[in-house]
């Protein structure tokens, strides 16, 4: 490491410190919750794959994704700072929610909607 | 000439260019994403009953898979605070920490990917074996193997079934306690003969389209962070708000990348 390189003592200047005023103690504990909890949504996950709750895939599949949901949440929110946002990114991804469900809800909509005279499957 | 607001909010947007351009991108990739999610679901919906693969994947690999990512974000995320309270090295070693992990990640893949290049589904004539399926890793090829002209020895480690729902479901009590042993079987004896690979079923097909293109962004992700760990990072000396700047941008990619995985790992490894 060159010599301009060497840590200093005296916090850079932020251009968005109001955003995102970074203290490196609360980073070191934030990302040691954070990845506590990917541990313990990790396990629950393969746990309740393997468990034999209700019959078929249905019960199962939900509850894992729930879980992942709230993984994603965490890595979202905290990681990626959107909990602490602006308005302009909410916006960008409000619309891309959106037509993210239309994408989807369009062709599972679609799913079973075989036009007259053509086979099923 | 100075490209504007590179290190300031811009007012009318309240962020820095950079930052609205890759949530810009991320935008277009949950699209990409989700529209691959949604070939899933359809694809997993019509299947027809007890012919959607299970078990096919190591749980154990997944998940060591899933705990990288989520400490390569984390050191990203370090790597981005180093930078705020101006810690150069701190910033080296969390940004290096990213990109050993993310080899790791990938060398992990790599074999998951040859386990299936490596497995094979051989359906067999009627004449030694009537109506059986032969399914298992391959030891070898003989030297004069030839599927078209009928030559030569295969030999896999794995089992005889009668019916290919039997391969379906490898959590089943009945192919938990399967036997697996060495087969050797003549050329002339196989119909067809095909390795898991995408085009094995569409399971096979999801499964690596879904993945292969989650590694590649780990590939580009990790070039990325490689420069700015590397040759990039002389820009710390001129303008070290930039730079993090820069840092901040290419993290936020990353924990896209994580959470696309954090849904790949439960929806292919665990349903």
């Amino acid at each position: 490491m060159s010599e301009s390189n060497a840590p200093s003592p005296h916090p850079a200047p932020s251009a968005h410190a109001d955003e995102h005023p970074v203290n490196w103690n609360h980073y070191v504990k934030l990302c040691r919750n954070v990845f506590g909890v990917v541990l313990l949504t990790t396990a629950a996950m393969i746990a309740t794959s393997f468990s034999h709750l209700g019959e078929g895939w249905t019960l199962k599949v939900t509850l894992i994704l729930a879980i992942a949901t709230i993984n994603a949440f965490l890595v979202a929110g905290y990681l990626m700072h959107l909990l602490s946002e602006k308005k302009l990114v909410y916006t960008v991804l409000i619309f891309t929610v959106i037509f993210a469900i239309g994408l989807m809800g369009l062709t599972v909509w679609a799913t079973n909607g075989f036009p007259p005279g053509t086979a099923s499957h | 000439m100075d490209i504007p607001y590179t290190i300031e909010n811009r007012p009318d947007t309240g962020v820095y260019n950079a930052k609205l351009g890759i949530w810009l991108f991320l935008a277009s990739e949950m699209m990409l994403f989700g529209g691959l999610f949604s070939a899933y679901v359809l694809l997993r919906v019509g299947a027809e009953p007890d012919m959607w693969p299970h078990g096919w994947l190591d749980v154990r690999l997944g998940a060591v898979n899933t705990l990288l990512l989520a400490l390569s974000a984390i050191t990203t995320l370090l790597a981005w605070a180093a930078c705020k309270v101006r810690e150069f090295g701190k910033f080296k070693f969390f940004h290096g920490c990213t990109i050993l992990l993310a080899l790791t990640f990938l060398g992990i893949k790599s074999y998951e990917y040859h386990d299936k290049w490596i497995h094979y589904e051989i359906a067999l004539t009627g004449g030694n074996y009537p109506g059986k399926i032969a399914d298992g890793h391959l030891v070898e090829k003989s030297e004069n193997f030839d599927l078209a002209k009928k030559t030569g020895t295969v030999t896999l480690h794995g089992r005889f079934v009668d019916d290919r729902r039997e391969l379906m479901d490898l959590r089943t009590p009945a192919a938990r306690s399967a036997k697996l042993g060495e087969i050797t079987i003549q050329a002339a004896d196989i119909q067809k003969m095909e390795n898991y690979g995408p085009k094995h079923n569409t399971f096979t097909a999801i499964y690596f389209t879904l993945t292969g293109l989650h590694a590649l962004h780990i590939l580009g992700g990790t070039a990325v962070i490689f420069y700015f760990w590397g040759p990039g990072s002389r820009m710390w000396r001129r303008e070290p708000e930039r730079f993090t700047n820069r840092i901040e941008v290419s993290g936020l990619f990353w924990h896209f990348v994580d959470l696309v995985w954090i849904f790949l790992f439960p929806v292919l490894y665990l349903t």
